[in-house]
């Protein structure tokens, strides 16, 4: 039946009227209707809210397990940085201590061997005073005897004062002499002085870097005591750290992945001299996949090499080898590394034999004249010592890749925590939302059929009375 | 160390579906030149084409240039023909070679009588069938109109399955002046046997506009 016909049914003359009837019926039957049709609207929207409810529970929950999750990963990847930080700096102390503090025995027999001497020449240096002759008794009994104005006694008393006066010159002159000879002993001491002053100085300065070590160390255990307590302020300060590494890796590995992109250019080229350039692997370029295959080994022979030096610790494996295993896988990736170093400078070279023929074959094809460009040699020579660095430096990514692939986790734990908190949010406010409605659509049919509640309320306003009488 | 896996198999996995269908990606271009009567003073831009064709086809790529004159379903007619070394530094001096050979033709070239087009067409079918490569164009150069010598049989419908058949540089003939219907026939016509024989078709008399000729 259309639409038109089931409006004018009851009188089709009269479209309007026949409406009014149709609205009319569907009033009483709404009216009739009317405790069961509010029960079933605020019943399904009740269930759905419930259910709703139920859902943003569960994934508070999921929200919650996984920030524990992230706390545990946080924690766990601050405690073993910490160690590894902590380790580093033992590692220097004790770099310190052999280096320098190994010499301690021999540099303290040199200071003893150099106060023993200062000694010596000190001793030597001491002022003795002379001793007083042992004939000024004699003199003093001799010059006590009374003249009596007897001209003997007072020429023997003349001569008795020239011989002390001769005497008394040749000890002033002996006295200089020895005076003289300690001044040149304590001169001679000099050099002495000051290398003893050196010793010590450097041996301050070694104590000195030590002390610094020290409070870098006291530094990183209270910072490592704060993540084992798993306090608040360490959980802060790891996040933190955790995005800064995230964004700053994430940048260097993309600046990296350009370099690697230049790589693919210099080699994809003359790869395809080899491997032809009419074959394909799926939609690439079987020579493509050759060049990605070249620089992926690099790659991989990079993160070997970091690895096995220590730097990064992406392969537990092998950084529990022993060290004349590492030192093996070493030299191997080193050598491989400059096999393909050496390999890709050659390739680079070809490659740019290679664009010469291609553009002299344009020109040709262009009608324009072949001319020998100047300098040719430049760019060739450019060319090939970025081939021969690149590799080398796309070891270093392993760096990065590392502090990426660490502080991902953390970021995208966190991403995913937000995330789920919004979830949880939005479903609880959908819930509130529904159950609204549900309350909304019980006044709006009410509303539909307020002529038959108006009546219903007429006629129990005019029993009321009744009833209260 | 789990991320680092995932994207590796990820890597693989890619790499796995994207060998399971092996496709051709090597084009063949069969090239036909109408020298019948005055249309020869167009071989110029016949040069310029196939230069252009030179310059941009890859190692692996077949190009053949052929002459449409009385009876055109002949190897004979097929001038210079070659399929590109894979190796780009051979494919270049292959190219080089056809250009030699193509200029070659061009100074001896002479008018012909008839204008055998679908002779050409099947001759070029032929070819590029036997080729195997995964994109097949016909690219004629020529006014369209075609004289068939008393005799030869050339009304019927060819499989062109899947080829694209580029038509280039569609001149406007004396009485195509008079009744400009007649130019409209020829190329709606050709349209017709192309598209229903299950090939594509496409005119392109702007010269400069190369850089569509093969999608």
């Amino acid at each position: 039946m259309e639409s038109s016909n089931f409006w004018s049914f009851w009188v089709p003359s009269q479209p309007g009227v026949s409406a009014l009837i149709w609205v009319v019926i569907f009033v009483i039957l709404m009216y009739i209707a009317r405790t069961p049709a509010h029960q079933a609207i605020l019943v399904v929207t009740h269930s759905i809210r419930n259910a709703l409810r139920v859902m943003a529970r569960s994934v508070w929950i999921a929200e919650e397990k996984l920030q524990r999750r992230n706390r545990e990963v946080l924690m766990a990847h601050g405690k073993e940085e910490t160690e590894r930080v902590i380790e580093r700096e033992f590692q220097r102390v004790e770099a310190i201590i052999n280096r320098d503090l190994s010499g301690y025995p021999s540099l303290q027999r040199d200071l003893n061997e150099q106060i023993t001497r200062i000694d010596e020449d000190y001793v030597q240096s001491g002022e003795v005073p002379p001793k007083p002759p042992e004939w000024l008794k004699a003199i003093e009994t001799v010059a006590q005897i009374p003249s009596e104005g007897s001209p003997v006694v007072g020429k023997i008393l003349n001569d008795i004062h020239g011989t002390l006066k001769k005497s008394l010159e040749k000890n002033v002159a002996e006295y200089r002499k020895a005076n003289k000879e300690r001044h040149g002993l304590l001169k001679k001491m000099m050099p002495y002085w000051r290398s003893l002053t050196k010793i010590l100085t450097s041996v301050e300065k070694k104590i000195t870097g030590l002390e610094n070590r020290s409070t870098i160390i006291d530094n990183k255990m209270q910072h490592y005591e704060e993540i084992v307590a798993k306090t608040a302020y360490a959980e802060r300060m790891l996040s933190s750290s955790s995005l800064t590494q995230f964004f700053i890796s994430g940048l260097v590995l993309f600046i990296a992945t350009i370099g690697g992109y230049v790589n693919f250019q210099l080699v994809a080229l003359p790869m395809s001299e080899m491997v032809g350039a009419g074959s394909y692997v799926g939609s690439i370029r079987a020579s493509d996949v050759a060049a990605m295959f070249i620089i992926a080994i690099e790659v991989i022979l990079g993160l070997f090499l970091m690895e096995s030096v220590g730097v990064t610790r992406l392969f537990p494996i092998i950084s529990t080898l022993d060290d004349k295993k590492r030192k093996v896988i070493i030299v191997v990736t080193f050598v491989f590394l400059l096999v393909f170093a050496t390999i890709e400078s050659s390739l680079a070279y070809m490659r740019d034999m290679l664009a010469a023929d291609r553009e002299a074959l344009s020109q040709v094809l262009s009608g324009v004249e072949v001319e020998e460009p100047q300098f040719r040699w430049i760019p060739s020579v450019g060319q090939m010592v970025m081939g021969f660095i690149l590799p080398f430096a796309l070891t270093f990514v392993a760096i990065p890749l590392e502090s990426f692939i660490h502080s991902s986790r953390t970021v995208l734990g966190m991403v995913l925590a937000w995330f789920l908190r919004i979830l949880s949010l939005v479903i609880r406010l959908l819930g509130n939302l529904i159950n609204g409605s549900g309350k909304f659509l019980v006044t709006v049919y009410d509303l539909a059929i307020f002529l038959p509640l108006r009546i219903e309320q007429l006629i129990q306003n005019r029993k009321s009375p009744d009833t209260s009488k | 160390m789990k991320t680092l896996l995932f994207a590796t198999t990820l890597f693989v996995t890619l790499l796995i579906s994207g060998c399971s269908e092996p496709k051709n990606h090597n084009r063949a271009v069969y090239m036909l030149l109408d020298t019948s009567g005055t249309y020869t003073q167009q071989i110029e831009k016949a040069q310029g084409i196939l230069k252009y064709l030179l310059g941009i086809l890859n190692p692996g790529d077949s190009l053949a240039l052929a002459r449409i004159d009385s009876a055109s379903f002949s190897e004979k007619d097929i001038v210079a023909k070659i399929t590109f070394d894979i190796r780009p530094s051979k494919a270049n001096s292959q190219k080089r070679a056809f250009l030699e050979s193509m200029e070659k033709f061009a100074k001896n070239l002479k008018g012909s009588s008839y204008t055998d087009i679908t002779g050409g067409m099947l001759q070029a079918i032929e070819y590029l069938n036997e080729t195997g490569a995964g994109e097949k164009y016909i690219l004629i150069f020529s006014d369209l109109k075609e004289e068939i010598k008393k005799g030869h049989i050339r009304d019927f419908p060819i499989a062109f399955d899947g080829t694209k058949v580029v038509a280039l540089n569609v001149t406007k003939l004396r009485s195509d002046n008079v009744d400009p219907r007649e130019y409209q026939q020829r190329v709606d016509a050709w349209t017709d046997r192309v598209e229903s024989g299950g090939g594509t078709w496409k005119v392109i008399n702007d010269l400069d506009r190369l850089d569509s000729l093969l999608d």
